[in-house]
């Protein structure tokens, strides 16, 4: 028996008497369902946690690791059955580019809210007491400066393909900041890790849920307030002849995204899935057990399950 | 005698440095007159910059929608997805057919041991088989055995595809023709340029991984194949032929065991780039180390991303010994009187051990799976050593990261930036032309031209100037390193040794200590360039020095040199042509590096093919990948010419 299938099995024995219980979910094909699983944490237990979900209802499962933008395109022609975390600000145009395309659409909603904005661990209050407002941080943008950005205070923001609009708010608002791109998340948590040793006060593109909080407590940057509009017409916002005058969404949505084929396919684990919802905290808990509790996702995802029957027993209903 | 065979110049020789002089002058005028230059020499002007791209992207959808390509690929992957299916079910247990696995870790292990032992002495079985027990007891069975069922498919479908296609470049001209420049541009187009289409043509998952690995894998086995068949001595193939073989008897059975060698080494080039790929084809959904690896770093774990990369480096080990044991393996004649089992002593090991292990396993489960939970993990310690590390050296890291940044490498790349594009390309005409004359000139200007005529010259410019930057200081660390590991000979075993592991060595893991050291700027990227490019500089560099003829040391050891003189007047020029292909290889890994370089933050060419990428924009990333591929070839061509004079004129 394998590492995987023992909690798997687990699952399926559990909900044996689910599966007599719906003998609509009989209708679902054979073909293994395919979830694809990304980079981080959170995504890979939240999908291993539907996965089990699915195996239990008799279904098999599949996971394969995918490029967390491409995967849409995936989806669209059905190479992947469905994306269990489509965030807004990060995924939302890709998202939007394939449903356009067709083939893929939104099945579900978490009860979740996303944030990703400018960040920075507890420490850096200290040399920069103002914070989160905004303007006391352009004041004390020496504090933040390196040697690539000169006397600018520096930046450190997402890979450029996570299309976010750090450079034009920081020329918006007449910030005394240098964007730096870093290439990839964990460029970003290694940068964190390294500014931890000795204290070094560091601003950088973070954002929730995300097992980084877990990691290194710390606060979002509290720009002027997102407005509907603020990055396409230039009068709202506090200046009136500039787009980007203003922070992110403070309350992003995270969706579930799926195949068109898939309730014809599946219809038994496609309505499970569109009840399926996570909370903030949820997600969280997901991420610190593999991250800070150092379990193995499929592990992690048996674990959760086991110990919030609560949440998720009532959509298999 | 070739000294004297140099002696009498052609007439068009000499003007060479003359020609290029001027060139030099030319390009001279255009930097000093900059400022009055008309901006169409600054940079390639609108009408001049083609949108390749787009015509790129046409083309694909064409083939993919109107002929319907994509139909005959899907159903290639299918076939291939069918057989990775059967390898997956045995090695971790897939829920496929033939529904048999997965297979005890311990009958692996014995198994492996026992394919050492027969191939290469019990030397060879214990690192086999201390490989797979090693894999076990770290608990990255299952990881492991997913990549392997990968490879386990990819390697062989690579092997045939380019002896086939060898047998078809040795046997038709056109064939060779065709392929020779396909095949150059192949081995230097960047990984993620033709990871695009495959997701667009296969799709994700452990087919595409097993479609990239083998286009990756495939060239060195049909070069070899070629070269191999070529070396064939016309005496065996007329001894076949008076035999009275047919053509295909003649392929079969004596060309193709006569060229063993070369197909031989060829078989493992292709298993070396296969665990070459086992990362980078983890982004198109490969499983395995690979996908775990990214996981791991993703949330900083370093020390276990190290033990899985010690894994990939065995496995390379293992697999590059068993592959080259087996190219040297003789038959091995029986006397026919003796009895089965004492002709066969290994099978019989086998298979006693093996119906040991299958049955141990049932017994203790723990022979037959080790779990995640009861694994041995060397992560702690090895966290604190990084951690530790990087402690100790930060005060130098430091203030290298100011020096470097303020008066190395901002001025340099602002210089680079700040050249017109005229002056660049006069610069490298100048360069061809010292080196092969007009048509070498004709050469490299058309690599760069046509980068200039894609619109990507400013970050093309970056590219080069990072790896320009790393190679110089990969030279300045890996030639003094591989003169002085050239002394001896144990210790040239030894370097060679290391410069195997870290080139096997996933080079992301490379990526987060150096942020780490670095933070995300260009300090980091060279640092983790330099770690790789260095490497072929440092091999090639003992190579050439061992190389140097015994009779030439000798005789200059008898005039009196001394230790230096011999160094420098003997050894190193002679050596030279060879540290030069050293120089070559560096380049080419320094541009694969600084492409993969864009996940700690760059704004160059790679930083754009990871954007085209995601959003699997076929044309943007071939364009930008030929990009990166026609600057290595246009440094491979002036080298290569280099060294074939320098060669031709020490006579080796």
């Amino acid at each position: 028996m394998t590492r995987t299938s023992r909690p798997v099995r687990a699952v399926a024995f559990a909900l044996a008497p689910f599966a007599f219980a719906f003998p609509a979910f009989a209708q679902d094909s054979g073909d293994p369902i395919v979830i694809p699983i990304h980079n981080w944490s959170s995504q890979i237990v939240m999908s291993h946690a539907i996965g089990q979900i699915f195996e239990g209802m008799g279904n098999s499962v599949e996971y394969v690791s995918t490029d967390s933008q491409a995967v849409y395109e995936a989806i669209r022609l059905g190479d992947a059955a469905l994306e269990v975390e489509v965030w807004e600000g990060a995924f939302g145009a890709s998202f939007d580019a394939a449903k356009e395309k067709g083939g893929i659409h939104e099945a579900g909603n978490h009860n979740a809210v996303t944030r990703e904005d400018w960040w920075y661990p507890l420490w850096t209050k200290e040399a920069c007491p103002g914070l989160p407002d905004w303007e006391a941080l352009n004041a004390c943008a020496s504090a933040f400066a390196t040697p690539e950005t000169g006397d600018k205070g520096r930046f450190l923001g997402g890979p450029v393909d996570w299309l976010k609009h750090d450079a034009e708010k920081v020329e918006a608002l007449d910030m005394n900041f240098t964007v730096v791109n870093a290439g990839s998340a964990a460029a970003l948590w290694a940068e964190l890790a390294a500014a931890e040793r000795d204290k070094t006060p560091i601003v950088l593109f973070n954002w929730t849920p995300n097992f980084a909080e877990a990691v290194w407590p710390g606060e979002f940057v509290e720009f002027p307030k997102w407005e509907a509009g603020c990055d396409s017409d230039p009068a709202v916002g506090p200046h009136p002849d500039k787009v980007y005058d203003c922070g992110n969404p403070a309350d992003g949505y995270l969706k579930i995204a799926a195949w068109d084929g898939m309730p014809e396919k599946w219809p038994g684990a496609y309505a499970v899935l569109q009840k399926v919802s996570f909370t903030n905290p949820q997600i969280a808990e997901m991420a610190k057990l593999v991250d800070v509790d150092g379990m193995e996702p499929e592990d992690a995802a048996t674990a959760w399950l086991a110990a919030n029957e609560a949440t998720w027993k009532p959509w298999l209903e | 005698m070739s000294m004297a065979g140099n002696i009498p110049l052609r007439p068009h020789q000499d003007l060479r440095p003359r020609v290029a002089l001027i060139l030099i002058g030319a390009a001279l005028v255009l930097i000093l007159g900059r400022n009055l230059l008309p901006p169409g020499l600054m940079r390639a002007p609108d009408w001049l910059v083609l949108p390749f791209a787009d015509w790129i992207n046409v083309i694909f959808a064409f083939l993919r929608d109107d002929l319907g390509l994509i139909h005959v690929t899907r159903a290639f992957a299918a076939m291939l997805e069918w057989l990775l299916d059967v390898t997956a079910n045995l090695l971790y247990g897939k829920n496929r057919w033939p529904r048999l696995g997965p297979l005890p870790w311990s009958a692996v292990a014995v198994s492996m041991a026992a394919l050492g032992w027969w191939l290469g002495g019990w030397r060879l079985a214990a690192l086999s088989g201390g490989t797979f027990v090693w894999i076990a007891v770290m608990g990255q069975w299952q990881w492991a055995m997913e990549t392997l069922s990968v490879i386990a498919i990819a390697a062989p479908f690579s092997v045939l595809l380019g002896l086939v296609m060898g047998i078809m470049a040795w046997r038709w001209t056109w064939a060779a023709k065709l392929m020779n420049p396909v095949l150059n541009v192949a081995q230097s187009l960047p990984h993620f340029a033709y990871m695009i289409p495959v997701v667009v043509f296969i799709g994700v998952g452990p087919k595409a991984g097993a479609i990239v690995t083998i286009i990756f894998s495939v060239p060195p086995m049909i070069r070899m194949t070629e070269l191999g068949l070529r070396k064939v001595p016309e005496e065996v193939v007329e001894s076949g032929k008076m035999g009275g073989a047919t053509a295909w008897q003649l392929l079969r059975k004596v060309r193709i065991p006569t060229a063993r060698t070369e197909i031989l080494i060829g078989v493992n080039q292709v298993i070396m780039q296969c665990l070459a790929m086992v990362v980078l084809a983890s982004f198109i959904g490969m499983p395995g180390l690979g996908q775990k690896l990214l996981q791991l770093l993703q949330a900083l774990k370093i020390g276990l991303s190290v033990e899985i990369g010690i894994t990939i480096v065995l496995i390379a080990v293992v697999l590059d010994r068993l592959s080259k044991a087996w190219a040297m393996r003789q038959p091995v004649h029986h006397d026919e009187t003796l009895p089965w089992a004492r002709r066969h002593p290994v099978l019989v090991v086998w298979a006693l051990a093996l119906v040991a292990a299958f049955a141990l396993a049932q017994i203790f489960p723990l022979l037959h799976q080790v779990p995640r939970a009861q694994a041995l993990s060397v992560a702690g310690p090895l966290d604190v050593l990084v951690d530790g590390f990087i402690r100790l050296v930060d005060p130098v890291t430091t203030w290298l990261r100011w020096f470097l940044i303020t008066w190395v490498l901002i001025p340099l790349r602002d210089g680079m930036l700040w050249l017109p594009f005229t002056a660049v390309l006069t610069g490298i005409a100048a360069a061809g032309w010292s080196v092969g004359g007009w048509r070498s000139a004709a050469v490299v200007v058309a690599f760069f031209g046509l980068i200039a005529l894609s619109g990507w010259w400013d970050r093309a410019m970056i590219t080069v100037y990072m790896v320009g930057f790393s190679v110089f200081i990969a030279a300045l660390i890996g030639l003094p390193l591989g003169i002085w590991a050239a002394r001896s000979e144990t210790r040239a075993g030894r370097m060679l040794l290391l410069c195997d592991s870290l080139q096997t060595f996933p080079s992301f893991i490379y990526l987060i200590p150096v942020v780490m050291l670095f933070g995300v700027n260009d300090v980091a990227v060279v640092a983790a360039v330099v770690t790789f490019a260095a490497v072929p500089l440092i091999r090639y560099t003992i190579e050439g020095l061992r190389g140097v003829p015994a009779e030439l040391v000798e005789a200059a050891h008898m005039s009196g040199t001394t230790r230096r003189q011999m160094l420098w007047h003997v050894r190193l020029p002679m050596a030279l042509p060879v540290m030069m292909v050293g120089l070559n290889q560096s380049v080419m890994f320094s541009l694969f590096m600084v492409i993969i370089a864009a996940f700690i933050g760059t704004q160059d060419l790679g930083q754009e093919l990871q954007r085209a990428l995601s959003a699997t924009d076929v044309g943007k990333g071939l364009v930008l990948g030929l990009a990166v591929a026609f600057m290595g070839l246009a440094v491979d061509h002036l080298i290569r010419r280099w060294s074939e004079s320098r060669s031709a004129a020490l006579g080796l």
